[in-house]
């Protein structure tokens, strides 16, 4: 299953008819979306298409570089900030903007790599949350970008029409997220992708065969930082303002959940983490809505503990799954799907 | 104006010690950094509250009840969730930590609710006792004093104890200990367990100074780590004087350059640090051959 014969079928995009039907069907089924649901609805697909966005550029640094960044909410705030004033006060138009952005983001990146270059586990995360806190606390005291009230997004013109509301944020955000998705995958197929798993895997062993790991490493987060800067931007457009709480570290450490429990290294992977994660997030607040689950909360909440604290009964759920994840299946929502594939092609056996 | 400084930097860097001590007292046992460290020790804090307040026990058996609710707390932590974990790499481990403090985060603010609660300390944050040309309230000469306490019980403790010379024969090479009848898994779960205490302590002294609710011991905790990482991880007296010159730091900073940027201050000057010295200042930098 999955037995790649040659160098081409390793680089292809889609193997076959059956794939190529399938991802025919995902568009599809993505395209007609807004008309299927109701608006709050589109408001959380939307969020949760950037969040996947960010966890596709934390899987390249995270799952296939294999370095640690405890700051990526800092690209995002850079890619949001650095949106909205191009906007405003540089008069850019839109794609320029959010495109200009992310290359600030990513030229950030690259000066985060640097440290990386001498830096390993807890040392390199302390690097990267120290950045991380200092983009926040600046962007937090600096009048020019609106301190701890935050900024207003003007609303996002593309082309002549102005585009607002949801549903037609939506187009805009799904097609950067299916590009910005395809673009992963193809990079890690290719040679600059194997170059990064290389790295994970064994840097000095990396470097003998001549991969330059000064280049590789920044290039590789900057690359990330690219991607948190173009999700921040839209993130921007998505909720109509931004201000430094959006950006702030517990964010960075979803962001790494959300790699971890997707799986690290696939594409798909940090697809599916990106999309528990922020669901989770969003819905932690509203946990006793759930169905069965909800009530039983309730019935806890009133005999053993505290009504009034019954909304941080979501980060309790949400730690509990995160330790699941780790627990029982290390290689994340994505191993889980192995396992099921490989089930169910092999069954009876 | 300087020695008061001084002071109350030393003061603020006991605790940023004291988290840092438990942070690498688990990082040399078992490589990984515990992010939970902040979050077990607010929950024993609040323990402390319940004793205190609810229960209305004398602060000497509070105290101790308190310890011994820490020492639960990491030992069950280690048994029940990183003892399980298939795949124990680092990344996975932190993950796991990550979800520990996210759960007893949630778990205090579900079962005490997000008011914000004065506690009561016996020890008084506000009357002041002037030593030389330094005027110190009397929490922070008690935080200085139980900081130095703790570490000179730790030392004699790693020095004159069998439990404590098993435990650094673990962190030197498990393997070796285990052959030598040591019993690695049971030392790693205490390791835990007077890690988890030590966090207690620094979050009892920590609680009096802000008011006690479930964010208490998020900056101390990243403050915490910070001085971990710039003492060097691997390193206990490492630890304490990055706590210290941490503390240090960030009151200067605070007085002479800018209040407002001093953690961002702090923050560049430890990268700065460890880019001469990559594994912090006072560890020893292996360099991985292949």
């Amino acid at each position: 299953m999955d037995m790649k014969r040659d160098y081409y079928e390793d680089i292809q995009f889609l193997k076959d008819h059956v794939e190529r039907f399938w991802f025919a069907v995902m568009l599809l089924a993505l395209a007609v979306l807004p008309h299927l649901v109701q608006n709050f609805t589109m408001y959380v697909v939307n969020f949760l298409a950037i969040n996947v966005i960010v966890a596709l550029g934390m899987n390249i640094l995270v799952g296939y570089t294999g370095q640690v960044s405890l700051g990526h909410a800092g690209f995002m705030a850079i890619g949001a900030y650095g949106t909205v004033l191009l906007m405003t006060e540089g008069g850019l138009p839109f794609p320029l903007a959010i495109l200009a952005a992310a290359f600030i983001a990513a030229g950030f990146g690259f000066m985060l790599g640097l440290p990386a270059l001498r830096l390993e586990g807890p040392y390199l995360a302390i690097a990267t949350l120290g950045f991380g806190l200092a983009i926040t606390q600046v962007i937090g005291r600096w009048s020019l970008f609106g301190g701890r009230m935050g900024l207003s997004v003007p609303a996002m013109r593309l082309g002549g029409w102005t585009i607002t509301g949801d549903k037609a944020i939506y187009y805009v955000i799904i097609a950067v997220t299916v590009l910005l998705a395809l673009g992963a995958r193809t990079l890690m197929k290719s040679r600059v992708g194997r170059a990064f798993q290389a790295i994970r895997d064994s840097d000095i062993a990396a470097e003998t065969l001549g991969i330059n790991l000064a280049y590789y490493k920044t290039l590789s987060f900057a690359v990330s930082a690219f991607y948190a800067g173009v999700a921040g931007g839209l993130i921007a457009f998505a909720l109509g303002f931004i201000n430094p709480d959006q950006f702030s570290f517990i964010h960075s450490v979803l962001f790494l959940a959300m790699v971890v429990v997707g799986g690290l290294g696939s594409t798909l992977g940090s697809v599916l983490g990106g999309i528990t994660v922020a669901y989770l997030s969003l819905k932690m607040d509203v946990i006793q809505e759930l169905p069965v689950l909800g009530a039983v909360i309730e019935a806890i909440s009133e005999r053993f503990l505290t009504v009034s604290g019954m909304p941080n009964a979501g980060w309790v759920f949400m730690g509990l799954v995160l330790i699941l994840v780790v627990v029982f299946e290390p290689q994340g929502l994505y191993g889980l799907w192995l396992r099921t594939k490989k089930y169910w092609i092999t069954w009876p056996f | 104006m300087l020695p008061q400084l001084l002071a109350s930097g030393l003061s603020v860097g006991s605790i940023y010690a004291l988290i840092a001590l438990a942070m690498v007292l688990i990082y040399k046992t078992s490589e990984v950094p515990n992010f939970a460290q902040g979050d077990m020790g607010m929950v024993c804090a609040f323990a402390a509250y319940a004793f205190l307040v609810t229960y209305s026990l004398p602060f000497g058996w509070a105290l101790a009840a308190t310890l011994g609710v820490a020492l639960l707390l990491g030992i069950v932590f280690e048994f029940l969730f990183i003892r399980r974990a298939k795949e124990p790499t680092t990344l996975n481990l932190i993950i796991m930590t990550l979800g520990f403090q996210l759960m007893l985060f949630g778990f205090a603010g579900w079962n005490w609710g997000a008011e914000q609660r004065h506690f009561p300390f016996p020890i008084s944050d506000t009357e002041a006792v002037a030593i030389g040309p330094v005027v110190v309230s009397e929490l922070n000469l008690v935080t200085l004093v139980t900081a130095l306490v703790v570490m000179g019980t730790l030392f004699a403790f790693f020095r004159f104890t069998r439990l404590g010379v098993a435990m650094k024969a673990t962190q030197q090479n498990a393997m070796a200990a285990r052959i030598n009848g040591i019993r690695t898994r049971r030392i790693l779960a205490f390791t835990f367990g007077i890690s988890s205490a030590i966090g207690a302590v620094a979050a009892l002294l920590v609680a009096p100074i802000t008011t006690l609710d479930p964010t208490l011991m998020w900056d101390p905790l990243l403050k915490g780590f910070a001085a971990a990482v710039l003492g060097g991880m691997t390193s206990l007296p490492g630890a304490a004087a990055g706590g210290y010159l941490l503390g240090l730091l960030e009151n200067l900073f605070g007085a002479y350059v800018s209040v407002e940027f001093k953690s961002v201050v702090a923050f560049t000057l430890i990268v700065v640090v460890l880019w001469f010295r990559p594994s912090g200042l006072f560890a020893r930098h292996y360099v991985r051959k292949v």
